[in-house]
């Protein structure tokens, strides 16, 4: 498909990333000249120099001839803009990013004069993404698939857990629940790994697992932590707000630490009920007398990626029980992680994941096959729909040949939800959740199965 | 530097030249021209050999940055002008391999500069080649490749590549992926050379002759299969040939444009314009100039006038008559047009057309600041503004080009030519032209020059057609170091 995206800045240049690699032709258009000269050397991207929200530009970049028009610039005026025009050229969907909390309440209102198809708020998803992450405290990352209904669910063996030394193919013994565990990750390599695969302390293991059944999970795999009370928050921003009020709705005492006294003044007039504290929360007696080893958990929202690692890593050795961390340059993921900060949030990430999704569900009307993609880590989540194309129907799971470091990680027939095992099949209108290495960008179900051996049901010799 | 990437395309690229080295294989095994034969096949073997050679030093990382891209694009030039003489050299039909890389480097950079007196005792097979090197080098060896396969997947690194060997000032790509742009700039050039082959093949050329014609005219190279080029094809012939001339000179984003239906955009372009204008103010005073020496015959000598004045500016060089005999004017003129060259992004050569606007558009500027220190404008081209980077390239181009040429002209002038010899040869080899005046003219050739002259032209073709940069950075030491 054919994209502009307008604005190239954190938002922006992750879609152009992500969007590019998955075959999309992208055009960007910023006002910036030295960014778009970066953005043609780093991509093979057309870029477009200009307001986006002129017509000579939009003209220029064609976007009446486009699929689809993200707006994606720090002025939430001029996106609205753009996606009117857009509208207008003939282009049938636009995204824009809305920052502004009173923006964002109206816009219902408005979708169809402005002509949007969907406007996203980074601030806002990370908060309600940080929310679920405080929801079960146990887990690292949860990402949930088919509308909620299945998670995969990322957790850390702890030291003298009862699951270190088991086989995988014993997990289902004492989970008691349907599990499956689709990928392992040791050190620094990821495993997808079969029945006969040993865990280890310390390994960090991803499970997937229907919503209904996670807590159970939690209760017998011995990974119970303490439910959160008290939450202290650095960092004033946006996000901070969204999230404080979330967790104030359910029932958590939110300590916020802020240094900027006008901003504090703010904070308390908008969150009543929450703690303010006027202080430099990168300040090690600031924290202490605070009580950070007392609470809860630690969520770092300064707009400083720098004082957001520091801070979590004085959290994470004071012991704090759970340190959740804003970042935004996630190229240092496997860096970040390496070092201990392992619940990490980054707004712009989830923003571009929120609008990928989108994209994809555009293009699974024009026939392609994926429905939603999630990256956890160095592993890629994908679910698809089966549909009769697909020619691997009716062959037990144990005889399909599937590429190396590829995995079925569930299967959701009609209502229910299976985790599934040898003797299960897929079945025309199945979702399925297909786990994956990220290196390799799979576009559609065909490509998940071994070459020779789609070759040979082809053949119909199997 | 990343070396490896280098080894990696330039071995790629071989493997290419070998494969369009099989038609005029079969051609020779056709014709039973088995020297010929011989000599792709040992050509073809030893292209396939190095390059498999080369194969197992794989690229740790795929990236072109912009100092490998020029690196690739001038190591690639130089490699296939190498191998693409072999098969002259070994089948005898050019017995020095000194003269065969000059008529090979002359045949990529579509210069079409040659040391043969007499084309026709050529096999076909070769005469095949020859023309079909202007065809592939007309648009680029590398854009080729880019047009087959994606080299770098998402990234932008291959930009570098289409950078490093489109001409014009500012090379941008028409479609959001290069590998479009690509393909779609190989299938225009496609289309144009098959409407070409019918235009000729209607006016009862053989095939052979329109086809290789068609090459020449397509890369705007110049090399005709007869001994006296065009001349002795009817004038109907003539004036396809010189229409396509002028059409292949111009930029060929127009001829997208045309297609997206944006005539808007085609009216606007200033280049275009000059390209014409220049042209029409040509043809019409040389038209004058030149009425006595055919008997006051205002057709013919409209005919004549065009034929020339299109193929000097376009920098094909293939003749229909002996300019070298006209009167001075018309002589001047056809020199001047030689450094004027065609329109950017063709498959021309010369400063170009947008360079000399850019130029003459700068010095206007320039003038109005020393009149009003104060006054702040800007250089427009075809509606933007040019950035200052852009122009500052391009007056250091302008810098360098009289510079190498100066240089040139010395090391030619060591052969005791007379001036016109010495000065139109290197212009005609710097600009991809072909035929200059007086030895080199129309009915001359470039057999008479030593072995060193023969290289510096060569690789004033090379640095001609690759615009300067390329070529000069290889002797740029910081170019070597890791």
């Amino acid at each position: 498909m054919r994209i502009v995206i307008v604005g190239d800045g954190k938002v922006g240049s992750e879609l152009s990333v992500q969007l590019s690699e998955e075959g999309h032709d992208i055009i960007v258009i910023d006002s910036n000249k030295s960014v778009l000269r970066e953005a043609v050397e780093a991509l093979d991207v057309m870029v477009v120099h200009g307001n986006g929200a002129a017509l000579r530009v939009q003209t220029a970049a064609d976007v009446a001839h486009s699929d689809l028009l993200i707006a994606a610039t720090s002025a939430d005026e001029t996106n609205l803009l753009c996606c009117m025009l857009a509208r207008k050229l003939g282009c049938p969907h636009t995204i824009a990013r809305v920052r502004n909390m009173e923006y964002a309440s109206q816009l219902f209102l408005m979708k169809e004069e402005l002509g949007l198809s969907m406007y996203v708020n980074p601030e806002l998803t990370a908060a309600s993404e940080i929310f679920r992450m405080l929801q079960f405290p146990s887990f690292l990352q949860r990402d949930s698939f088919v509308k909620g209904r299945v998670e995969i669910v990322e957790f850390q063996i702890r030291d003298g857990s009862k699951l270190i030394g088991k086989k995988l193919s014993d997990l289902y013994r004492i989970a008691k629940v349907n599990v499956l565990v689709c990928a392992v990750e040791r050190g620094d390599e990821v495993f997808i790994p079969d029945g006969n695969f040993m865990l280890q302390e310390r390994d960090i293991v991803f499970v997937t697992a229907s919503t209904t059944d996670l807590a159970k999970l939690i209760r017998n795999m011995d990974i119970y932590q303490r439910k959160i009370k008290a939450v202290m928050l650095i960092g004033g921003s946006r996000t901070a707000i969204y999230l404080a009020r979330e967790l104030l709705d359910a029932g958590i005492n939110v300590k916020l630490i802020e240094k900027d006294e006008e901003k504090s003044m703010l904070l308390a007039e908008i969150l009543p009920s929450a703690t303010i504290i006027l202080a430099d929360g990168t300040e090690k007696g600031v924290l202490d007398a605070e009580g950070i080893e007392k609470t809860d958990a630690v969520v770092t929202l300064t707009n400083m990626d720098e004082e957001n690692l520091i801070i979590s890593m004085y959290a994470d050795f004071v012991g704090v029980p759970k340190v959740v961390t804003k970042i935004n340059r996630t190229e240092y993921y496997e860096v970040f992680r390496d070092k201990g900060i392992k619940s990490i949030v980054s707004p712009k990430e989830l923003c571009s994941r929120d609008i990928v999704r989108y994209v994809r569900a555009m293009q699974n009307t024009l026939g392609n096959a994926v429905m939603t993609l999630h990256r956890i880590g160095q592993m890629e989540a994908l679910e698809f729909h089966v549909d009769e194309n697909i020619c691997c129907v009716d062959i037990t799971l144990k005889d399909l040949k599937l590429k190396k470091n590829i995995l079925i990680a569930c299967i959701i027939r009609g209502n229910r939800i299976l985790i599934p095992k040898g003797n299960d099949t897929l079945e025309n209108g199945d979702d399925i959740v297909v786990v994956t290495t990220v290196n390799r960008v799979i576009s559609d179900l065909d490509e998940i199965f071994d070459e020779s051996f789609l070759r040979e049901v082809r053949e119909g010799r199997i | 530097m990343n070396r490896r990437m280098v080894v990696y395309v330039v071995s790629i690229i071989m493997r290419v030249e070998a494969v369009v080295m099989v038609p005029p294989l079969i051609i020779a095994f056709v014709q039973k021209e088995y020297s010929a034969a011989y000599g792709f096949i040992w050509a073809i073997i030893a292209l396939v050999g190095v390059s498999l050679l080369a194969y197992l030093v794989k690229p740790k990382k795929i990236t072109i940055y912009a100092r490998e891209g020029f690196m690739i694009v001038a190591m690639a030039w130089i490699v296939v002008s190498l191998f693409g003489a072999l098969p002259f050299c070994i089948s005898g039909s050019i017995p020095s391999y000194l003269d065969s890389l000059f008529e090979t480097v002359s045949g990529f950079t579509t210069t079409g500069a040659s040391i043969l007196s007499n084309v026709e005792a050529m096999p076909m097979s070769l005469l095949w080649w020859r023309s079909f090197t202007h065809w592939l080098g007309g648009m680029g060896v590398l854009v080729f490749l880019l047009a087959i396969i994606p080299l770098t997947k998402n990234t932008g690194h291959s930009m570098n590549l289409l950078r490093a060997e489109s001409p014009g000032p500012q090379v941008d790509k028409m479609t959001p992926r290069l590998h479009d742009s690509a393909k779609m700039l190989y299938a225009i050039y496609i289309g144009m050379t098959g409407i070409l082959i019918i235009f000729l093949l209607a006016g009862g050329m053989p095939l052979f002759d329109s086809v290789t014609t068609a090459f020449g005219t397509a890369g705007t190279g110049g090399f005709a299969i007869l001994n006296d080029s065009m001349a002795s094809y009817s004038p109907y012939l003539q004036t396809v040939v010189g229409i396509f001339m002028l059409l292949f000179g111009v930029n060929f984003n127009i001829y997208y444009f045309l297609l997206l239906r944006e005539f808007k955009k085609v009216l606007k372009n200033q280049e275009l314009w000059l390209y014409i204008g220049i042209m029409a103010v040509s043809v019409v005073t040389i038209t004058i100039n030149i009425l006595p020496y055919f008997d006051y015959l205002f057709g013919e000598s409209l005919h004549q006038a065009f034929f020339q004045v299109s193929s000097i500016m376009t920098t094909t060089g293939f003749a229909t008559a002996n300019f070298d005999l006209w009167p001075q004017y018309s002589r001047t003129i056809l020199v001047i047009l030689m450094f004027l060259g065609a329109c950017a992004g063709s498959t021309g050569g010369g400063i170009k057309i947008a360079r000399v606007l850019l130029l003459g558009k700068t010095f206007v500027r320039d003038i109005k600041r020393l009149i009003r220190p104060r006054s702040v404008s800007l250089v427009h081209m075809n509606g933007n503004v040019v950035d200052d980077d852009t122009i500052r390239a391009t007056q250091s181009f302008l810098a360098a080009y009289i510079f190498v040429g100066l240089i040139s002209v010395i090391i030619i002038a060591l052969d005791n030519f007379s001036l016109e010899t010495t000065a139109t040869s290197v212009v005609a080899c710097m600009n991809n032209i072909g035929p200059g005046l007086d030895l080199v003219g129309p009915v001359g050739n470039y057999s008479m020059f030593s072995g060193l002259s023969k290289l510096v032209l060569s690789a004033d073709m090379l640095i001609g057609r690759l615009e300067i940069f390329p070529m000069l950075m290889l002797f740029a030491p910081s170019m070597w170091r890791r």
